[in-house]
């Protein structure tokens, strides 16, 4: 039984057509980004460096543009500022097409240049226009748009490739394997470039002090597109400038590393053009080729702004303007490993970033058809080389989505009690069933058995599925009838005196564990109570988690001070904050940057520990760990207890905190194996949405062929990462806490 | 040029499947022999650095230095100099000019590099130090190639894309000693 969305049906499509090959290419890049920038000394520094670079010139673009202008023209060339694609379009034609009266115009690889349609714009005036980028050149036969911002065809398999040649050229041999693939493109491509008029290429980057270009490719087409013709045409968003040469640097030892996983590509071109080589003459190949045709080169810069400058001047879609398309943030995807560029993209632009490009470009439309797909796991954080929040841009779109398609005639009453959030009536009702999963928790919670019988009866499943879209497929959380704090109060409270206590401690009672997972909440509590820490567990309100990751800022914001309000005592009188849930700490520490004054962001932050960070600190300063529960000695069945499999949450691994439990555990004696998997695919409430059930579990498929048939104990500590691994692997993991906390 | 840097150099190209060869100025006619293909064109080395005007560095009389379109197009080697290396990442930087280097070095299956060893730099940083001012002040076109042309978009990786299947590098040693006297000079590292 499946959703019948067509959105859901797109993405089982291109899961059986494309995802295979987009998944393995992807998955590599990703394992390459890992080596190859492992190999640099200094990466946080380099990344730093770049951010800087970046930050510092789209605040002065304006005056940077006038810069170019001046250095191109003093060189001899041309710059053109266009201020959408039409514009662009419009001078690139009138100058191909009239003035050249060029019959092919030769390409290389270029974002930019598909984002304005310019091929369209060429052909109807007559200009042949060739794609020499391979995986490009194969997209153009096939009529397909590119997948990957860099690697246009990774949803083509070889045998697809091979097919397409066969089919289009009938040739004698039909090539098949990927050399032989190859050097038939090349002898093609050989052939169109030598007979053509005018070179297009994209740029990476432009030093506004020197009017020199840098383009990062590999395969050699774009040298040959310049040096061939003696027109050069460069189309480049107005982004694109950097203020000196030597600003270049850190973005060349990063782009590749970033990407795909290269050191640097084969080919770092720096063009100060029109360029210097004379232009073989392949029509009359008598005359020797230094014949002083390079004096004649014409050269023109395109820049485009096409709602860049705009973007510049908002706020929160200006980051998105140091993006440098390096595709980093694709390729650490999760979502995107599984469907790739096609339903994870716009209209030009893919991956987490394209939220982005796509609202400042098109427009909040085309971003709300793909958005959905980032779930906020924020791997692709730590990838990116300019250190963009690309998670928090889609929260932000989807905030102004949630907002620009809020219909005000709806009334939704009949939920007001259960969605008592700050956003504006109309609303999806599903967007808001899960944004405000604490106050359904807290229902559930107080009538609960009544709640889960009720929640798990078919009709009522069938009712949600079609009313609020949550796949039935999955478990819902079974509600306890006595929350963490009821619990902790029933107790008696602290068992360790604040006096003869260590350190003292604020367990959070995050909504997941104060409602629905207790136990890893009281064994969190027995472990710290081990360690000599006076636990309080105070009742507070939840993170805002939730409403964020439907992209309901104002509820998250006001759910922030609620929080801050609540801990902001226990925190001035020298309490530590302790958190279980690591969605909840990751909010704690990264996002109530955005909600908070900074001296109250700071203070919670660095107050706030992950549990199993913080069992880690109290063994690191001397806590006995004889205290925690070993595993048990022995041999044969009993040794099995020792072996560990360990799924850190995407979120913990992002804030650095994924390997304090791997320490805490391998401190206590157990054997334990990290998983590979970026993200488990259920990310929060994503997985238990019909449309994209399937897909999320393809996500988590890895973690089922890395820990399927394992003997060892599997344990994890997000709540979504556990019901993930309980629907793969068919039996819950426990949160390490409850491994390494003693009995009861 | 440090001993360091050669030998990170040479680390380098030896990952990215480039060939090099070694020697004195006055062997670098041989060395190119060695190397190139046939048929052979090429662009007359610049004399460069300090002695410049002792460098006996040149191109065997085989390759054709002034070579037409045609005779360019049905070469299978490529003779270029290179005015810069970068040891940490084995690249070596290829500059545009009148006489046809940038084609020469591009338009070919094997490219041969003669690459001076007084003219390697440690690190990125150092050469886009040393390409700034050059931009500015004389507009140059410079192309960083660290090994052959590679593509991996038909279904695996393939040298040769567009550009060269194959590089070789030439590097040519300090003649005034100062490696020689360096006592942590390891043969063959």
């Amino acid at each position: 039984m499946s959703s019948d969305s067509a959105k859901g049906e797109r993405l089982r499509e291109l899961m059986a057509t494309e995802g295979d090959a987009v998944s393995e290419n992807t998955r590599g890049f990703n394992e390459g980004r890992y080596e190859s920038t492992g190999r640099l000394d200094d990466y946080e520094a380099l990344k730093a460096d770049a951010r800087e670079i970046k930050e510092d010139a789209i605040e002065r673009l304006p005056e940077l543009v006038d810069r170019v202008r001046e250095t191109v023209e003093a060189n001899g060339g041309t710059v053109y500022v266009a201020d959408d694609a039409a514009d662009a379009n419009r001078y690139i034609t009138e100058l191909t097409a009239e003035e050249r009266d060029a019959d092919r115009l030769v390409k290389s690889k270029s974002m930019t240049s598909e984002e304005i349609e310019v091929n369209e714009a060429l052909e109807a005036e007559g200009v042949e226009v060739i794609e020499t980028d391979l995986g490009e050149w194969v997209l153009q036969l096939a009529d397909e748009a590119p997948s990957h911002i860099v690697a246009p065809a990774i949803h083509k398999s070889r045998e697809s490739i091979a097919e397409l040649f066969a089919e289009r050229f009938d040739p004698e041999d039909p090539p098949e394997t990927a050399e032989e693939l190859t050097m038939f493109a090349r002898e093609r491509l050989g052939e169109l470039v030598e007979d053509a008029d005018v070179g297009m290429t994209g740029a990476n980057f432009i030093a506004a002090d020197s009017g020199t270009m840098l383009l990062v490719t590999s395969e050699g087409n774009a040298r040959k597109t310049v040096t061939a013709t003696d027109t050069h045409i460069a189309v480049a968003g107005v982004e694109k400038i950097v203020p000196t040469v030597e600003d270049f640097a850190p973005f060349v030892e990063l782009i590749g590393r970033s990407g795909t996983g290269q050191d640097v590509t084969s080919y770092i071109s720096t063009l100060t053009p029109p360029v210097d080589s004379p232009v073989p003459d392949f029509q009359n190949d008598a005359d020797p080729l230094a014949d002083g045709s390079g004096d004649d080169r014409d050269f023109h810069l395109v820049l485009i702004d096409n709602g860049r400058m705009a973007m510049r001047e908002d706020e929160q879609l200006k980051e998105t303007l140091y993006c440098i398309r390096c595709s980093a943030c694709s390729n650490a995807c999760g979502n995107f490993q599984s469907v790739g560029g096609h339903a994870f993209g716009g209209e030009t632009y893919s991956g987490g970033i394209a939220t982005g490009w796509e609202a400042g470009i098109e427009g909040l439309d085309v971003a709300a058809e793909f958005n959905d797909l980032c779930t906020g796991c924020s791997r692709c954080v730590p990838a990116c080389p300019v250190g963009i929040d690309i998670p928090w841009i889609n929260t932000v779109v989807r905030d102004r989505i949630n907002r620009g398609e809020a219909d005000p005639r709806q009334t939704d009453w009949m939920f007001e009690e259960l969605v008592p959030d700050e956003e504006p009536a109309g609303l999806d009702l599903r967007t808001r069933l899960v944004g405000n999963y604490e106050t359904l928790a807290k229902w559930g919670s107080r009538t609960a058995p009544v709640a889960n019988r009720l929640a798990d009866a078919g009709p009522m499943r069938a009712i949600a599925e079609r009313v609020a879209g949550i796949d039935r497929r999955r478990d819902l959380p079974e509600f306890a009838s006595e929350s963490l704090v009821d619990w902790f109060e029933a107790r008696g409270g602290a068992r360790v005196p604040s006096d003869s206590a260590e350190r003292e401690a604020v367990l959070y009672p995050d909504t997941a564990t104060n409602y629905v997972d207790v136990d890893r909440g009281k064994a969190a509590v027995r472990a710290l109570e081990a360690l000599d820490v006076h636990v309080r567990v105070p009742d507070l309100p939840g993170s805002g988690r939730p409403p964020l990751s439907q992209g309901m800022i104002a509820t998250a914001e006001s759910a922030a001070e609620d929080v801050y309000a609540g801990l902001a005592t226990h925190v001035d009188a020298g309490r530590d904050v302790v958190v279980i849930e690591p969605s909840d700490l990751a909010m704690f520490r990264s996002e109530y940057e955005k909600f908070l004054p900074a001296a109250s962001h700071e203070r919670l932050a660095e107050a706030s520990y992950d549990v199993m960070e913080y069992l880690f600190g109290l063994l690191e300063n001397g806590g006995d760990p004889a205290a925690l529960r070993a595993p048990l000695e022995g041999t044969g069945p009993v040794a099995s207890g020792r072996r560990v499999a360990y799924h850190p949450h995407c979120q913990a691994r992002t804030i650095g905190v994924g390997e304090h439990a791997t320490a805490v555990m391998e401190a206590l004696g157990y054997d334990v194996r990290v998983s590979d998997t970026e993200c488990c695919g259920m990310a929060g409430s994503f997985g238990y949405k019909s449309d994209y059930y399937e897909l999320s579990m393809d996500v988590g498929e890895p973690l089922r062929e890395q820990f399927g048939d394992t003997d060892r104990t599997v344990v994890a500590a997000g709540t979504s990462c556990t019901e993930q691994i309980d629907a793969l692997l068919g039996d819950a993991p426990m949160h390490p806490v409850e491994l390494v906390a003693p009995r009861e | 040029m440090s001993v360091a840097d050669r030998s990170t150099f040479k680390r380098r190209l030896d990952s990215l499947g480039v060939t090099v060869s070694e020697g004195p100025e006055s062997a670098c006619a041989d060395l190119i022999d060695e190397a190139a293909g046939d048929p052979a064109v090429g662009v007359a080395l610049a004399a460069e650095g300090e002695d410049a005007v002792d460098s006996t560095a040149a191109l065997p009389a085989r390759v054709e230095t002034d070579p037409t379109t045609a005779q360019l197009r049905a070469a299978h080697t490529g003779v270029t100099d290179a005015s810069l290396g970068v040891a940490e990442y084995g690249s070596v930087a290829i500059e545009a000019d009148p006489a046809g280097t940038e084609p020469v070095s591009l338009f070919v299956d094997r490219h041969v590099v003669v690459l001076r060893e007084a003219d390697l730099v440690p690190d990125m940083p150092d050469a886009f130090e040393w390409l700034g001012p050059k931009a500015r002040d004389e507009s140059v076109d410079v192309v960083f190639a660290t090994g052959p042309s590679a593509t991996a978009d038909m279904g695996g990786l393939v040298h040769g894309a567009h550009g060269p299947k194959e590089v070789h590098v030439v590097l040519l040693r300090d003649e005034t000693g100062e490696a020689a006297a360096d006592p942590e000079v390891t043969p063959d590292e």
